[in-house]
C-alpha cells in the first residue's frame, strides 16, 4: 500500500468530538479511491491526516509502510503530490515557474535547476495538456487550466501517490469530466490517487474503490456498486435518492424530488 | 535581456554611489572625489574618506537590509503591504534602543541588542493580537495590529523621551526621525556585523519563501518546512530592522517601495527578488539621503521623511488595489 489509514482518530485543537473517527482506508498503486460524504463529514480532515498537516490522537497513518509522522517534509513531498482545496494567488507566477515550484523539493538551497528539472516541468505541463499556457501568468488562467497546472505541479516532483481535495469544484461540466479522465489516466499510469469530491457519480465511473464517511466516521468503503446504496445514501445525506445503473455498469445516484420513488 | 537589465542595474547602483559622495553641504566634483579616495591628503580627503564614504555604504546596506527584509515579510503574511516600519518592527526596535540610551547602556553593541529584544517583542505582540479574531491570520488584521503596537510603542518613546533628562536622550528624538548624519566606519561595522547572518539565511530560505508565498497549506504539501522557516525569517527581519534603527533611527516604507518597484521589473522568485531588492534598495536608500542633505542645503531633512513621502503615495495605491 502507498496511502493507509488505520483506525485513525483525529481531532482539531479546542474540539469535543473527534473530526475523524476510527478511520481506515489505503490505496495501492494504479488505483484511484474516492472519498464521498456531506459537508463536514471529515473529507478535508483525512488529506490533512494524511499529508501530516493534522496530527493523529490514535491509530496510524502510514505511507509507503512508514508513519506519516516520520518523514522529513521534503521527502514526504517527492512522495506525495498533492492538490488542495483551496489556493488563493498573492503574487502571481508564470506557469512554468508555478509548475517548477514542484520541483524544490528535489532541489539544494541555491543550485539552479537543471536541464532534467527543465525536462521534468515540460513533461508534467505535456501531461497536463497545458504546455501551451507555459508563459502565462497564472492569474490570467481559468479555473481549470488552473487546477491542471496545480495538478501538473503535484507531478512534476515524480511522486508515488496524488492526493486531490476537491478538484472539480465551480468547474463546468466539460473540464470536470477531463480533469476526471486526466486522474483516471494517471492512476493507470501506476500512480495511487485519492480525491476527495462531491460528485457521487463521477466517482462511481472513474474510481476503482469508495470510502463514504459522515460524521467522521466511514460509513460504507468498497467498489462504488458496495458504497452507493440507496438506504445509506439516503440517510447519510439526509435526502432520499434513488440509484441506478449507467451503461457501462456503474451506480449513479438521482436525488429525488417530493412525491417522486424512483424508477 | 536578463543581461542587459543586470547592467543597467549594477550601473544605477554605481551612479548612486558616486551620487553620494559627490552631494552634500559642501558640493565635490567627480575630480575631487577621484582625488581624495586616491591620495589621503587630497583637499576633499577627509570629507570623502571619514564623512561621505562611510555615509553611502551605510545607507546602502541599510537601504538593502530593509528592502530584503519587506520583501521576505510580504512573502510571510502574503500581502504586499507588509514591511518592517508599518508591521510595528521598527517602533518596537526604537523603543528598545530609547530604553537602552535612557538606561546608559554603554557600547556600540548594547543599543542594538536592545532594540532587537524590542523588535522582537513588538512582533511577537504583533501576531498574538492578530490571531485574537480566529486562529487563521488575517494579513489585514496583522497590518492593523502593526501600526496599533507601532503607535504605542511611539508614545512610549517619546514618553521617555521627554520624561528623561540625560542629554543624549534629547538628541535621541533627532536620531529616531531617521538618517545617516552620525555615520562613521565604526557605526558601519557595527551594521555590517549585525546584518550579515540574517540576510545569507533569509537568502537561503529564498525557495522557502517562494512556497510560502503560495499559502500555507500547499507550501506545506510542496515540502517547506513552514513553521521553522516563519520562525528564521521573523527573527531575521527582526535583528535587521533591529540593527537599522540602532544605528540610524526610524526609517519607514523602503521595504514596501522596493521589492514593489523591482516586482514590477522583474520575476517574483525570492532567488532573483532578494538580491535584486537589496542592491536596488540601498541605492533608494542613498539617493533618498542624497535628496534628504540636498534640498534645503546647508540643514538636512531627515532622510524618513524622504522615504515617506514617497511610500505613503504607494502604500495608498496599494492598498487600493488589495482591497479591491
Amino acid at each position: 500500500m502507498i496511502l493507509e489509514t488505520r483506525a485513525v482518530t483525529a481531532r482539531y485543537r479546542g474540539a469535543e468530538r473527534p473530526a475523524l473517527d476510527r478511520v481506515s482506508c489505503a490505496v495501492a498503486e494504479a488505483q484511484l479511491v474516492a472519498v464521498v460524504g456531506p459537508n463536514g463529514s471529515g473529507k478535508t480532515t483525512l488529506v490533512r491526516v494524511i499529508t501530516g498537516l493534522l496530527a493523529s490522537e490514535q491509530g496510524a497513518v502510514l505511507i509507503q509502510g512508514r508513519p506519516v509522522s516520520e518523514w522529513r517534509r521534503s521527502a514526504l513531498a517527492r512522495v506525495l503530490g498533492v492538490v488542495s482545496q483551496r489556493e488563493e494567488v498573492v503574487f502571481p507566477l508564470r506557469v512554468d515557474e508555478t509548475v517548477m515550484l514542484g520541483r524544490y523539493a528535489r532541489l539544494g538551497a541555491l543550485a539552479a535547476p537543471s536541464a532534467g528539472d527543465r525536462a521534468a516541468v515540460q513533461a508534467a505541463l505535456q501531461r497536463c495538456d497545458v504546455a501551451h499556457l507555459l508563459d502565462r501568468s497564472v492569474d490570467s488562467l481559468s479555473g481549470g487550466e488552473w487546477q491542471r497546472v496545480r495538478i501538473a505541479r503535484a507531478l512534476v516532483g515524480e511522486p508515488r501517490a496524488l492526493v486531490l481535495d476537491e478538484p472539480t469544484a465551480s468547474l463546468d461540466v466539460r473540464h470536470e469530466m477531463e480533469l476526471f479522465e486526466l486522474i483516471r489516466q494517471l492512476v493507470e499510469g501506476g500512480l495511487a490517487g485519492l480525491v476527495i469530491t462531491h460528485h457521487l457519480n463521477l466517482a462511481a465511473r472513474f474510481a476503482d474503490r469508495m470510502v463514504l464517511l459522515n460524521g467522521g466516521a466511514v460509513v460504507a468503503e468498497g467498489t462504488p456498486r458496495e458504497v452507493l446504496q440507496r438506504e445509506t445514501l439516503s440517510r447519510v445525506f439526509e435526502w432520499p435518492v434513488a440509484v441506478t445503473t449507467w451503461c457501462d455498469g456503474s451506480p449513479q445516484v438521482v436525488p429525488l424530488r417530493p412525491g417522486e420513488s424512483g424508477p | 535581456m536578463r543581461g542587459v537589465r543586470g547592467v543597467l542595474l549594477l550601473l544605477a547602483v554605481l551612479c548612486s554611489l558616486i551620487l553620494g559622495l559627490l552631494a552634500g553641504a559642501v558640493p565635490l566634483s567627480l575630480g575631487d572625489v577621484w582625488e581624495a579616495l586616491r591620495r589621503p591628503d587630497a583637499e576633499a580627503a577627509v570629507i570623502v574618506r571619514q564623512l561621505r564614504a562611510p555615509r553611502v555604504l551605510l545607507a546602502f546596506l541599510v537601504g538593502g537590509s530593509l528592502g530584503v527584509s519587506g520583501a521576505a515579510l510580504q512573502a510571510m503574511i502574503r500581502n504586499p503591504l507588509a514591511e518592517p516600519y508599518l508591521l510595528g518592527l521598527s517602533g518596537g526596535a526604537g523603543l528598545g534602543a530609547v530604553v537602552a540610551i535612557a538606561s546608559r547602556a554603554a557600547g556600540p553593541w548594547a543599543v542594538p541588542i536592545a532594540a532587537f529584544l524590542g523588535a522582537v517583542c513588538a512582533v511577537s505582540l504583533v501576531y498574538r493580537l492578530s490571531l485574537v479574531a480566529g486562529r487563521r491570520l488575517d494579513p489585514r488584521v496583522l497590518l492593523l495590529s502593526g501600526v496599533v503596537v507601532g503607535s504605542f510603542a511611539g508614545a512610549l518613546m517619546s514618553a521617555i523621551i521627554v520624561l528623561s533628562s540625560a542629554a543624549e536622550v534629547r538628541n535621541a528624538f533627532l536620531w529616531l526621525l531617521g538618517g545617516f548624519g552620525a555615520a562613521s566606519w565604526q557605526a558601519l561595522g557595527v551594521f555590517a556585523a549585525y546584518a550579515v547572518l540574517p540576510l545569507a539565511a533569509i537568502g537561503l530560505n529564498a525557495r522557502g519563501l517562494d512556497l510560502i508565498a503560495l499559502g500555507d497549506e500547499p507550501a506545506h504539501h510542496l515540502g517547506a518546512e513552514v513553521e521553522r522557516t516563519r520562525r528564521l525569517v521573523y527573527l531575521c527581519t527582526a535583528l535587521l530592522t533591529a540593527a537599522s534603527v540602532a544605528t540610524c533611527g526610524i526609517i519607514g516604507f523602503v521595504g514596501l517601495v522596493v521589492p514593489h518597484a523591482v516586482r514590477r521589473i522583474a520575476r517574483p522568485l525570492h532567488r532573483s527578488l532578494l538580491p535584486l531588492v537589496f542592491l536596488s534598495g540601498g541605492s533608494f536608500m542613498v539617493l533618498s539621503d542624497v535628496v534628504s542633505r540636498t534640498v534645503v542645503r546647508p540643514l538636512e531633512l531627515p532622510v524618513g521623511v524622504i522615504t515617506a513621502l514617497v511610500g505613503v503615495p504607494l502604500f495608498a495605491i496599494l492598498l487600493r488595489r488589495t482591497i479591491a
